[in-house]
């Protein structure tokens, strides 16, 4: 008894803790402090996330003002003839550099082209890919006999090291110039008579099919989140539309999709927040070359690779802002979802 | 409109028989009520039916139309669950048009007819509401409107009333065959509560483990049961059962209990007398058990002597739980009865509603 009480004011705010009027048994005075015991416990991890986290970011984004090597302001590297947007020089490079602004149609392309262009084809791209697919697979997955069987085989490759899965894929769409082709997808079109293609250089579907890489990592992630959401539905409310009249198709579409839609929407926002954050694919099949860089290759880039830290974090503040929505809808959707239950 | 037969109907689930050879014809406008214990096999039927279950072997017919393999959707079939069932994320109106939008039925047919069973089930202020800000009973009622609106050919109830309250299931228990009698279609309804069965059906078919019992009104089920399963399971409470021997003494006919011995009544001599001899079971209703000292006019009655145990006034009527050697019994008697816990009394059996059946085979001695 003296022990689960002492243990309920532990987590309990002091609210909770004035209602227990009894003064016996006796509680260690520490233990009253409703105010400040929670804090007590949270403090191991406040105090990491702190060091590990807070700190950096308000490093990060000091950095992004600062110069090459974080010694003077951002705003002593600008060039004389060249724009300059002051302090906020490594902004200007990191939002206009990749794009030609000498036309309107220029601009076009060459967004396009740009790390925020393919940012937008792969959240377009991956996203609508690996929900459909996921959605697909949990619908099909559900019917068959073995259905546990089935789902760990499609979840496999999320167990595969995005490095690792780059490097296998690499083997798919290598391009040889001799002859003989040892890409898997090249040797089957050659040997069905058609001509090897150089799939990870050739623009523009270089960058398509390092997102077909991703969908097939991340579809059976989101299959297995809306697969569960699936096996919510209740059966008699399926029985029920089949009874309705409604066809199986008609089923999917009009009742079970709108009653997992909330599950969908934050398998989306997740996915959304993956795809933005997504660096290693491209930086192992093509390091960003052949116009398939995006964001967050863009950041390591001008980070390690020119070793301009002013640029680098920059490219950083501006990716976590582009985060930040897709973060504050998911945690809403969360909210929301736990205050229906 | 239309009647429905089961044809020598088998469903199976691996080695277990859900469904034993049933065979029922329900007429056109029939109120059939499917009744009988968890896992007798009764919904299974009713899914059948519907479509959401494959039967193993047999023929369901609608009408004339055999539907084995017709997909639930084109049946012409409304079905009301246990749960309710109904859309989540839809309006009341919604849940109820559904079907109907799907048959591509006109706008304003539509609207018509959800308003016309919505005033019916007293609805008409819910029609905008999401089903998770209504109580059970509305939602009973919206699950029901959402079959009537599509005016099929039969309507299936599968337990409707099981999730509500004791008040409420009766107040649905009088709509509904209200609603019977309103729409004039045909009803199967499925229930594991004799009350609703006998309150409610035109017939009812009694089932256990798969195998149907007996088939019959519910009058006819109470005063005439096939056998000790229907005995026993329709009435409430239940009806009282001994074991003992049929017994020759001379002229007469005794059932021997070993605590004590009755007569069985001459007229029906010829059907019991091949059983003499044997081992029986003697049933009788607690309503024909009554205090020796306000027996009704005009009734031949035998004097048993028992043990009150306990007494439950009911006002109307006092329920006695009596005890004759190891033979516990129940007896509904008057309330002007002076029985009291731990009195040995004299109750009388109405020998005119007695039942009789064979303990082997334990099918009723007629």
């Amino acid at each position: 008894m003296a022990a689960s009480q002492a243990n309920s004011n532990i987590g309990m705010s002091g609210k909770r803790k004035r209602k227990q009027a009894s003064p016996n048994p006796p509680v260690p005075q520490i233990m009253k402090q409703g105010a400040f015991v929670p804090w007590l416990y949270l403090l191991p991890a406040l105090a990491v996330m702190t060091f590990f986290i807070v700190y950096p970011m308000i490093n990060t984004i000091g950095l992004s003002f600062m110069n090459s090597d974080g010694t003077a302001s951002a705003a002593t590297t600008c060039r004389d003839g060249q724009p300059c947007w002051g302090v906020f020089e490594n902004y200007r490079y990191a939002l206009t550099d990749e794009f030609n602004t000498s036309s309107p149609a220029a601009l076009w392309k060459s967004f396009w082209s740009s790390s925020y262009g393919n940012t937008i084809k792969w959240i377009v791209v991956m996203v609508f890919g690996t929900v459909t697919v996921g959605l697909a697979f949990a619908v099909l997955a559900d019917r068959v006999k073995y259905e546990a069987l089935a789902k760990a085989v499609l979840f496999m490759p999320m167990a595969i090291s995005f490095v690792g899965a780059g490097v296998i894929w690499k083997f798919v769409y290598d391009y040889g110039t001799s002859q003989t082709q040892i890409g898997l997808l090249n040797s089957i079109i050659t040997s069905l008579g058609g001509r090897p293609v150089a799939w990870l250089s050739t623009i523009p579907i270089n960058t398509f099919m390092i997102v077909i890489v991703g969908i097939w990592i991340w579809s059976g992630f989101c299959m297995t989140i809306l697969a569960a959401a699936l096996k919510s539905v209740p059966d008699e409310i399926i029985e029920a539309a089949r009874v309705d009249g409604a066809a199986e198709w008609t089923v999917f579409w009009k009742i079970i999709v709108p009653i997992i839609l909330p599950t969908i929407t934050v398998v989306v926002t997740t996915m959304v927040i993956n795809v933005l954050k997504l660096f290693d694919l491209v930086y192992v099949m093509t390091g960003g070359n052949f116009k398939t860089d995006v964001i967050a290759n863009r950041m390591y880039t001008e980070m390690y690779k020119n070793f301009n830290v002013g640029r680098g974090t920059a490219v950083a503040v501006i990716l976590v802002v582009a985060i930040i929505p897709f973060i504050y809808l998911n945690i809403k959707r969360f909210l929301e979802q736990e205050a229906s239950r | 409109m239309a009647s429905v037969t089961f044809d020598h109907v088998f469903k199976k689930f691996g080695e277990v028989i859900a469904v034993n050879d049933l065979n029922i014809q329900i007429e056109d406008k029939e109120f059939l009520v499917l009744v009988g214990p968890s896992g007798c096999g009764k919904t299974t039927a009713l899914r059948s039916l519907a479509g959401l279950e494959e039967i193993s072997s047999g023929e369901i017919r609608i009408g004339d139309r055999v539907v084995n393999d017709v997909a639930p959707k084109d049946r012409d079939i409304a079905m009301v669950f246990q749960s309710y069932a109904l859309y989540p994320h839809l309006s009341v109106y919604d849940n109820m048009a559904f079907g109907l939008k799907l048959r591509k039925t006109p706008k304003e047919e539509i609207k018509r007819r959800v308003n016309e069973a919505a005033d019916i089930l007293g609805i008409q202020e819910l029609l905008d509401r999401k089903p998770r800000q209504l109580s059970g009973g509305q939602r009973q009622r919206v699950a029901v409107g959402r079959a009537i609106v599509r005016e099929p050919k039969v309507f299936l109830f599968d337990e409707p009333l099981s999730n509500l309250d004791a008040k409420l299931r009766v107040q649905m228990r009088a709509e509904i065959s209200k609603l019977h009698q309103r729409l004039q279609t045909t009803f199967i309804y499925v229930t594991h509560d004799q009350t609703e069965a006998m309150t409610m059906a035109t017939r009812i078919a009694v089932i256990n483990k798969g195998v149907l019992q007996q088939l019959d009104t519910p009058q006819n089920l109470y005063d005439h049961p096939n056998n000790l399963f229907v005995a026993g399971f329709i009435g409430s409470p239940a009806m009282n059962f001994f074991r003992g021997k049929l017994r020759k003494d001379g002229a007469k006919l005794l059932f021997d209990a070993g605590d004590f011995s009755i007569a069985l009544p001459a007229a029906k001599s010829t059907s019991y007398e091949p059983h003499a001899g044997k081992d029986v079971i003697f049933g009788i209703r607690p309503e024909n058990v009554h205090d020796a000292e306000f027996v009704p006019m005009n009734i031949a009655t035998e004097k048993v002597m028992a043990k009150v145990d306990v007494t439950e006034l009911m006002g109307n009527e006092i329920f006695l739980y009596l005890m004759s050697g190891n033979n516990t019994f129940v007896a509904r008697v008057d309330p002007r009865s002076q029985l009291r816990v731990g009195q040995q009394a004299a109750v009388a059996f109405d020998m005119e509603n007695l039942h009789l059946f064979d303990a082997t085979t334990e099918q009723a001695i007629r």
